[in-house]
């Protein structure tokens, strides 16, 4: 067969799906929303800035002038247009998106739940939007006050000695964890010797991928019948070798690990440190503190738990706990209560109080030595801090422990109420999220999830993650979140269903789910093969 | 899905092919692979000259989804490569023991062939 | 909690359909000895308390009434156009465009942002966000590590310190070493990296050669040079660029850079005490595997119609694992609109007005307090809208101004212990001719 003449095809999991017509047949595509470029005309124009008074220019002339050869000899081809016709385009644009201000986001793993609107009003205020990194402290006692108690909650929350906001995002907060795990070997003379981490088969795939980032190498852990870990496997693979573990608990088949104890205790007999991925702390706040059992550090995931919205792909923020031991190697500098008295300054601040006298400051650089130093610029992700402190003091320790109580019901009600139509590998009382198996439609219908996953957005819901845990066989992961009503759910459920029953009498229509969204299922095969990640203006083959 | 092989070849069970034609033998991967992989999307070639240790990794290949080390069936020294993947990775899936080869070597070893499996029996490692 | 749908009936109705009596039974499976002893966290706020006690911290901030710092986080006017675009609920409530069908408006509005970052870079490939300018430079030199297949980088001194530091941090975990380019930071020197002390640690175990333009103090550096010096012992050259000056100066393509990465923070996204920001990565296209982050690639559907997805996703951890690029998961996709957005607005020649503009009050400012006989600049190099002058007692004149609302800009022997009494200034777009005054007279007040 000839290229020229061949159909491409859209890969899905199995690797087989929908025909395509061959980007080479070379007919033009038909556009949803233009580029933003397409709507450029010469000398347009959004926004306007002053020009230089006559004095400043004079004066200005007297200083050296850039060199000739550092100049830049054509303009960059952005966009020139109005502000209108900018705000339409992006106004567009988000239409074309499914969102939690829209609609049901099951997405497991990810804690979709509603972000609150005075989280935003408070990032906005323009004490914090227009606070300076750089500024002396005496100028930001507000955004180091708001740091250090937000630290504080996270401590109370996690049951950990102390907490560091300074990672950017969870995957940033596995490097620091990893890196501090590495550089306690290290003080200890053992940092050549544990060269290992151990994961289980059902981890995060940042969890490999962070622990070879600091240079270790990872070893599987496979998990048992009932979904945890074996403990066996486990005991028999530690030894002075291993660095750490690393763990996601509840697991991410949102089963809570029920012999932690037992794990916990084999990984510090053999001196190794033990790392909880906290992606899925919604669901057991108030009721397990992982710091208090005896994990030695642990990121969380603000954008999931505490409401930051996730904006389509970040900023989220990744602080990290950590226990006593690790406590001397702690990103720097930290936000600290330099004069005063915590208790009264905490106690004052539960009370919308501030209190004189405390004074807080950021740490002095090298009062610390053993600190790994910075694994960014500045604090953190501030603007997600002030959400997180906001969400936090709105809902207090009982509304906290009501969002886990009600996250874990309703996905144990979507266990249930979907348990006849879908296969669940493991039935048991889940935490906040539950991940059945497509098998059975599969093997009896020939629809994969990603069929169910398609025709799920026919119904404008988002679907599940899928093929996550990887020890599931055509896995769909759901996590309902507390902020959807029972009558989400349901609907949820009608749909589910529904899906279910045309699998077995329509199943060539799921396989083109979907129809409703503004693009069908696209050339992924394509897009990779022959990488178009530009606009190219015009130039030969582009567009 | 390619339910037969060539009765040609020999086969891995890292599902390489090799095609030996005197010193010189010709490798790629097998239809069941190719499946299994989905759309092949990239193939990261050695560059010729680079000494190819039977059973060890020799490049990476990859599907939307998915990525595969390469391992060698056969010891040998790299002489050609398919340039033509560079372009079309596509090839390995519609023509997976044709136009789909990967590299072609000069066997250092013919021995190493019967350590490898002949069609009916990688069919049946592949069967169920 | 505070956000809850759910009335008593809902309860009793999920807990009868799960076949439990209480929400205890559904944690029976913690073991006791490991269930959660305390949980002091303080009670819940009602949305006008918690008003209160927000409005209490951010007025704590004392914000100055002229500001004259930058040193990596710069105050621009931010259009109202951009917040309102980032404020759609459409984009900031997605989470990362897993299902292309219904994220096609994320997912353009990254391969627009990837094509600006080209543009203004002058590179072929552009990633889709980095969490900030330090870590897309460190990823970039762990990038630069494995396309090279060395494991030594060298970088200037007059690199952001914090960007250093970070370069540390992520270098200590593999155990890649790290040699400085001392600039030329002594008395009467250019405050540049000279070419000739690149040459001297650059050998071909060193994977790149870290430098940035403008650098530090606002110097413009030799890039081609650096670049050559690089080049010749077959390592990269990492340029860390301000994203404005790009308007002015060459792009980094043009120099010879291979991989280049800015702090975006200065389009369009407000300063918020250090983040979110965005990390801005580019590089060419033959390099692309081994790049860290999310990429967005153009395609089309089975009827023909265009749309975008995340693509070269084998490079990434959720299917390489341990053999991935970086562990790069959720990245800063929010502010990369807000950068995609305001660059839309101001474009090529707001850009440039944006930068001559800094520009010429950087040197407006330098110049009257040369006038004035208050300070002299640091170094002789030419500068960009950041510029290093050295004001005698600067310590005790700063913590004066700042009493007075005025921020002299960024005490540098606080990095630098040489670089005594030597002050930062940095000028934007904002920075006004009445600042500038107002700089002259409080320094003239505190002689």
């Amino acid at each position: 067969m000839s290229v020229a003449e061949r159909a491409g095809t859209v890969a899905d999991a199995s690797g087989r799906g929908a025909a395509f017509a061959s980007p080479s047949a070379g007919e033009a595509a038909t556009v949803v929303e233009p580029l933003i470029f397409e709507a450029s005309a010469p000398g347009r124009r959004a926004v306007r800035f002053p020009q230089p008074s006559e004095r400043a220019r004079r004066v200005a002339t007297g200083q050296p002038d850039l060199p000739a050869g550092s100049l830049r000899a054509t303009a960059p081809r952005l966009p020139e247009v109005s502000e209108l016709d900018l705000l339409r385009h992006f106004n567009r644009l988000s239409q074309l998106n499914h969102a939690i201000d829209l609609g049901f986001y099951p997405l497991g793993s990810c804690t979709m739940k509603y972000n609150p609107k005075v989280n935003e009003w408070a990032a906005a205020l323009p004490g914090f939007a227009a606070s300076h990194p750089v500024d002396p402290a005496a100028s930001s006692q507000g955004s180091l006050e708001l740091e250090w108690l937000l630290g504080e909650l996270l401590r109370e929350i996690s049951g950990f000695a102390a907490v560091s906001l300074q990672p950017a995002a969870g995957a940033h907060g596995e490097l620091t964890g990893m890196l501090m795990t590495r550089a306690y070997h290290r003080a200890n003379g053992q940092g050549e010797t544990r060269t290992r981490v151990l994961v289980p088969d059902s981890a995060h795939g940042t969890n490999p991928a962070t622990a070879s980032m600091v240079g270790y190498e990872t070893v599987t852990i496979r998990s048992n019948e009932r979904g945890g870990i074996d403990l066996d496997a486990l005991r028999a693979t530690l030894d002075e070798r291993t660095a750490a573990l690393m763990i996601t608990n509840p697991s991410t088949l949102g089963i809570f690990e029920d012999q932690i104890d037992a794990v916990l205790s084999a990984v510090h007999e053999v001196g190794a440190i033990a790392y909880m991925d906290g992606a899925n702390l919604n669901a057991i706040l108030g009721r397990f503190r992982p710091g208090e059992a005896g994990f030695d550090v642990m990121h969380f995931n603000l954008h999931k738990t505490f409401s930051t919205p996730h904006g389509g792909g970040g900023p989220g923020a990744g602080p990290v706990g950590v226990g006593e031991r690790l406590v001397p190697f702690l990103p720097g500098p930290q936000p600290i209560l330099a004069e005063g008295d915590p208790d009264t300054v905490r106690r004052n601040a539960w009370a919308g109080r501030s209190t004189p006298g405390a004074r807080f400051a950021l740490e002095e650089p090298g009062s610390r030595p053993e600190s790994i130093g910075r694994v960014r610029m500045h604090t953190g992700n501030f603007g997600m801090f002030v959400r997180a402190y906001t969400y936090i003091r709105s809902n207090g320790g009982a509304g906290l422990r009501a969002v886990s109580d009600d996250a874990v019901l309703a996905a144990n009600y979507l266990r249930v109420r979907l348990a006849d139509a879908y296969d669940l590998p493991y039935d048991r009382i889940c935490k906040h999220e539950v991940v059945f198996s497509g098998r059975r439609q599969k093997r009896a219908n020939g629809v994969t999830t990603l069929d169910i996953a398609k025709a799920i957005l026919d119904h404008g819901i988002h679907p599940p993650t899928i093929y996550f845990p990887l020890i599931v066989e055509e896995a769909l992961m759901i996590e309902p979140t507390e902020t959807e009503s029972l009558e989400t759910l349901d609907r949820f459920v009608e749909a589910m269903h529904e899906i279910a029953d045309r699998a077995g009498s329509d199943p060539g229509s799921l396989r083109r789910a979907p129809v409703t969204t503004p693009v069908g299922r696209l050339d992924e095969a394509g897009a990779a093969r022959r990488p178009d990640l530009r606009h190219a203006f015009g130039e030969t083959g582009a567009e | 899905m390619s339910s037969t092989y060539p009765d040609d070849l020999r086969y891995s069970k890292e599902h390489e092919w090799v095609r030996a034609d005197g010193s010189q033998a010709t490798i790629g991967i097998t239809g069941f692979a190719a499946d299994e992989l989905g759309d092949i999307v990239f193939v990261e070639l050695p560059e010729p000259g680079t000494r190819l240790q039977q059973f060890g990794t020799f490049g990476v290949i990859e599907s939307v989804k998915a990525v595969s080390d390469l391992y060698a069936p056969v010891s040998g020294e790299v002489v050609e490569i398919n340039e033509a993947l560079r372009d079309q990775p596509e090839l390995v899936n519609d023509d997976p023991y044709g136009e789909g080869w990967i590299v072609k070597v000069s066997l250092s070893d013919g021995a190493e062939l019967d350590q490898l499996m002949d069609a009916a029996t990688y069919g049946e490692s592949t069967a169920g | 909690m505070a956000y809850s749908p759910h009335t008593e009936a809902d309860h009793r109705r999920m807990l009868d359909a799960v076949g439990v009596v209480s929400i205890e039974d559904l944690f029976a499976d913690i073991p006791p000895a490991v269930r959660a002893d305390r949980f002091a966290v303080p009670p819940p706020l009602t949305e006008q308390e918690v008003r209160g006690e927000l409005s209490r911290l951010a007025g704590r901030n004392v914000l100055p009434r002229v500001s004259f710092l930058g040193a990596g986080a710069y105050r621009h006017l931010v259009p109202a156009v951009v917040g309102e675009v980032i404020g759609r609920a459409e984009f900031a409530t997605a989470y990362t465009p897993y299902q292309p069908e219904v994220s096609q408006g994320t997912l353009q509005s990254i391969y627009e942002f990837q094509s600006m970052v080209c543009e203004l870079t002058g590179m072929e490939v552009a990633s889709a966000s980095h969490y900030d300018g330090a870590t897309a430079t460190a990823e970039a030199a762990l990038m630069a590590c494995r396309l090279t297949r060395r494991d030594r980088i060298a970088v200037s001194s007059a690199v952001h310190p914090q960007v250093r530091e970070v370069l540390r941090t992520y270098c200590s975990g593999p155990g890649i070493e790290i040699v400085e380019v001392p600039a030329e930071l002594a008395e009467g020197g250019s405050g540049l990296t000279a070419p000739d002390a690149a040459a001297s640690v650059l050998d071909d175990d060193v994977a790149c050669l870290v430098a940035q333009q403008p650098n530090f103090f606002g110097g413009i550096e030799p890039m081609r040079e650096l670049g050559e010096a690089a080049h010749v012992v077959g390592a990269q050259l990492v340029a860390l660029v301000e994203p404005t000056s790009l308007a002015i100066l060459e792009a980094p393509g043009g120099y010879g850079a291979d991989i280049v990465t800015a702090e975006g923070q200065p389009l369009g996204i407000p300063l918020s005490f250090g983040g979110p920001y965005v990390g801005l990565m580019a590089a060419r296209m033959a390099s692309v595997r081994q790049m860290p982050g999310r990429l967005v690639g153009a395609t089309r559907d089975a009827q023909g119609r265009k749309g975008y997805v995340l693509t070269l996703q084998a490079r990434e951890q959720h299917i390489r694992r341990e053999k991935a690029a970086s562990n790069i998961c959720t990245n800063q996709a929010l502010c990369a609109l807000a950068a995609t957005a305001y660059l839309s607005a101001v474009g090529p020649d707001g850009l440039r007005e944006v930068a001559q503009l800094s520009m010429t009050q950087a040197r407006h400012t330098a110049a009257a307090l040369e006038e004035a006989g208050l300070g002299e600049r640091r170094f002789t190099a030419p500068y960009f809208a950041e510029v290093a002058v050295r004001v005698p007692g600067a310590a005790r004149r700063h913590a004066a101004l700042l009493e007075r609302g005025i921020l002299a800009g960024h005490p540098l022997w606080t990095d630098y212990p040489d670089l005594d009494d030597t002050l930062l200034l940095a000028a934007t777009e904002l920075t006004t001719d009445d600042d500038i005054a107002a700089l002259v007279d409080a320094l003239e007040a505190t002689r």
